[in-house]
């Protein structure tokens, strides 16, 4: 029983469906994961042109507003932000306002009064991007790039760009997610758009400690053991593993966990011949991967990051439409009015 | 003077209206008559004598006061969040005559002192009783023991460790033995801190969905093994506060058929919500202990209905807005609910739930027998009385709560059930405004 509506979609999308902005997988539909997959395909040859722009944000300003350090993700936002021609601000927050002890909420208010039209957001809590969008000025997106344990939804969506590529469909296949599925936001987006999307199965091979509770809820079936988890495979996902992890009692060594969970050449064996292997990066080699493996024929590692750029431009674009169309619909019923 | 020492004021009849007294006890009442601070007469006898006002009481219910033994007043310390004067008055809105004040203050009330500044405080602006706590341990700290006989002396009716745990077992146990020793009442929330650790959310579905950090169910049942344990073998009276999971109450159930002076209550807003509340990260029902399932909660309401959940309190815990302001781990635990317990539990009246007078039970006799007293509607009694009218609704907003925590459960849905008076040692501690 709840007092409210507790389903996202009130939240991120529009009354007539469209993306409002992006803050989790829950609640969204195979046709507007397609869709967002289709967007992000047509974006990709703008990354193979020499003038790589396209004008759909120009006069757009665009905060990447990161409370935790990422390198990686907030380049790519940057440059599919750029590409799309909007005006970009990056600010570390964790070494800024909030390091002062000033409220998330009082930050938000100073950016938003820079005339913000959207924020991409990572949090080390899950649901601070939610907070955000409930706490936002109506016309400004959010797009979640990565809250706690909770989602990282671009991330997902870039892994299922990369699996369509090389597999062409969804449906019949079968992929596990190995290893710190319990930490891992990744992995609860992975396992929602792999389910939404249609595949057979999707695995988690992982010890006990490193599976939230009740794990089979989000959709998967749990697997301990490698070897018996790999047999059919058509993609295996590959999750970081944080050296921190190995302190806490969660695991008794990297040692002892490559040699159980880590991937070989020989336990990649045991898959279909022409299983892909991912990662979302950045890898540890010799911890969850070996070399032989990450840089291999069958890695598509690389792909991913560069599927990340396409995906980030579908996704900021298609919010900032949501966001339009919601105030032009505002501003026309109070034209009626 | 406190309100429990005050007599006198005009005299009050009400005439009409449904008697529940508590206990399983009910009439229809023809005339109630309040006089020096007293139920004065019954039925025809409060019907022939003369008052200063007479209240038509038709289709309202006529309770004992309700007794809360969980309420955070937030003084000394906290003013932000509310006062004993704003957090009692809360209460008589809510129907409360009587509340226990948790000893999680600014100072903790951890010395006859702090005992004293509460209750004078509460004698010159308090409209109902209020019930001073102890801590336990001294500055709740869970390590030293505190100054219990101070404490019994000031006036604390029991000794407790608010929500914070005692770090161990060997101090537990030598809390209940030396709390036995002036035949204090030790009230504590079951929680292992180290199976909790940062925790703020049931270790279930949700959390696993959402990627919030869990506190597993057995960090309240091993606690409550380990309490139940401890108190049998001192013979401490032994009070659980604030239950979630479905295997404590069995675990309760099983220790009072062993014999074991052990009682307990429930929130009342884990008796209507559960782990899904928190689905869109909706940082009010962010409480501890946390929402837990939906069988929980079932087991719970059956815990209640059977007598072995003695109590169902607010666990009222006021905030300024700024503590709820923030991405759901950042956001301080606890709601203000005391203005919402009545009709939040004649919402399970109406879901057939809890019966009306399993509810009356569980607000007024239940926690009075922990206390060791009763709660009556008997002629010579003090008059402690709340008269709602189950028919008529509102809606909790903020122009609408007294409290000066807004954050109550289910802020904008309209419930069923006003106070139209609550009358504590015979003066009217609230009444429905005119109109």
């Amino acid at each position: 029983m709840t007092a409210n509506d507790p389903s996202p979609n009130h939240l991120q999308l529009t009354r007539d469906g469209q993306l409002r902005h992006f803050l989790t997988l829950d609640g969204l539909d195979r046709e507007l994961l397609t869709d967002i997959l289709d967007t992000a395909d047509s974006f990709i040859e703008v990354g193979e042109r020499t003038i790589k722009k396209v004008p759909l944000l120009r006069g757009r300003t665009v905060v990447n507003l990161f409370f935790e350090s990422s390198t990686r993700t907030r380049s790519t936002f940057e440059l599919a932000a750029k590409r799309l021609s909007a005006d970009v601000l990056n600010l570390d927050i964790s070494t800024s306002a909030t390091s002062k002890g000033e409220s998330l909420s009082d930050t938000l208010l100073n950016l938003e009064a820079m005339a913000s039209d959207m924020f991409v957001v990572r949090h080390s809590q899950s649901g601070a991007p939610h907070f955000i969008a409930e706490s936002v000025t109506p016309g400004v997106a959010i797009i979640n790039a990565g809250d706690g344990r909770h989602a990282h939804p671009t991330q997902a969506m870039l892994d299922m760009l990369t699996i369509r590529q090389h597999k062409g469909r969804f449906e019949g296949l079968k992929v596990a997610i190995v290893g710190d599925v319990l930490h891992s936001r990744v992995a609860r987006s992975q396992i929602r758009a792999l389910n939404v999307l249609g595949v057979d199965e999707v695995r988690v091979i992982a010890p006990g400690t490193l599976l939230p509770k009740d794990v089979e809820s989000l959709g998967c079936t749990v697997e301990y053991d490698m070897a018996r988890g790999m047999k059919d495979l058509d993609v295996v996902i590959m999750l970081r593993l944080q050296k921190e992890r190995m302190e806490g009692a969660l695991l008794p060594s990297e040692r002892e966990f490559y040699r159980l969970y880590g991937l070989n050449q020989d336990k990649l064996a045991l898959a279909q011949p022409d299983c892909i292997v991912m990662h979302p990066g950045p890898i540890n080699r010799g911890v969850e991967i070996e070399s032989a493996v990450a840089d291999g024929p069958q890695s598509v590692i690389l792909n991913q990051v560069t599927n990340g750029i396409a995906v980030r431009m579908a996704v900021m674009s298609m919010a900032m439409g949501g966001q339009v169309s919601e105030r032009q619909q505002k501003q026309m019923k109070g034209a009626q009015a | 003077m406190s309100v429990a020492e005050t007599t006198g004021g005009p005299s009050l009849k009400i005439v009409g209206g449904r008697i529940l007294d508590g206990q399983g006890g009910e009439r229809a009442n023809t005339a109630l008559l309040v006089r020096d601070g007293k139920i004065a007469a019954l039925g025809d006898a409060a019907s022939q004598a003369s008052a200063d006002e007479t209240l038509n009481a038709d289709g309202c219910i006529i309770t004992p006061g309700f007794i809360d033994l969980n309420c955070n007043l937030r003084e000394p310390g906290n003013g932000q969040k509310g006062n004993i004067a704003s957090e009692t008055r809360a209460a008589a809105h809510g129907g409360f005559t009587t509340v226990c004040a948790s000893p999680e203050t600014s100072p903790v009330n951890d010395s006859g002192a702090v005992t004293h500044l509460i209750r004078d405080v509460a004698a010159t602006r308090s409209p109902i009783h209020v019930l001073p706590v102890g801590a336990v341990t001294r500055g709740l700290e869970g390590e030293l023991l505190s100054d219990m006989a101070g404490l019994a002396a000031a006036g604390c009716v029991a000794v407790g460790n608010g929500a914070r745990g005692v770090r161990n077992a060997r101090i537990l146990r030598r809390c209940m033995a030396y709390a036995q020793t002036f035949g204090l009442t030790v009230m504590f929330s079951p929680e292992n801190q180290a199976l909790a650790a940062d925790g703020y959310a049931h270790d279930g579905l949700v959390t696993s969905r959402l990627g919030l950090l869990g506190i597993p169910e057995v960090a309240e049942t091993t606690a409550v093994m380990e309490m139940i344990l401890l108190a049998e073998e001192t013979g401490a009276r032994l009070h659980l506060s604030q239950l979630s999971c479905a295997r404590s109450v069995e675990m309760l159930a099983e220790a009072r058929r062993r014999g074991i002076a052990v009682t307990a209550d429930v929130a009342m807003h884990q008796l209507l919500f559960t782990e899904e509340a928190l689905a869109g990260f909706d940082s009010r029902f962010h409480v501890r202990p946390p929402l837990r399932g939906e069988r929980d909660r079932k087991a719970l309401i059956a815990g209640v209905r059977e007598g072995v959940i003695d109590a169902i309190v607010s666990q009222h815990l006021p905030h300024d807005s700024a503590a709820k302001q923030a991405p759901l781990a950042a956001t301080e635990p606890g709601l203000s609910t005391i203005e919402s317990v009545l009709s939040l539990g004649l919402e399970l009246v109406e879901l057939n739930e809890l019966s009306l007078s399993e509810l009356v039970r569980a607000l007024t006799a239940g926690p009075a027998s922990v206390l060791g007293r009763e709660a009556r509607v008997a002629e010579g009694d003090v008059a402690d009385l709340c008269l709602f009218d189950p028919e008529q609704h509102w809606t909790p907003n903020h122009t609408t709560l007294v409290s000066v925590g807004r954050h109550a459960p289910v802020t904008g849905r309209e419930l069923p059930g006003v106070v139209r008076m609550t009358l504590a040692g015979g003066k009217v501690a609230w009444k429905q405004p005119a109109g």
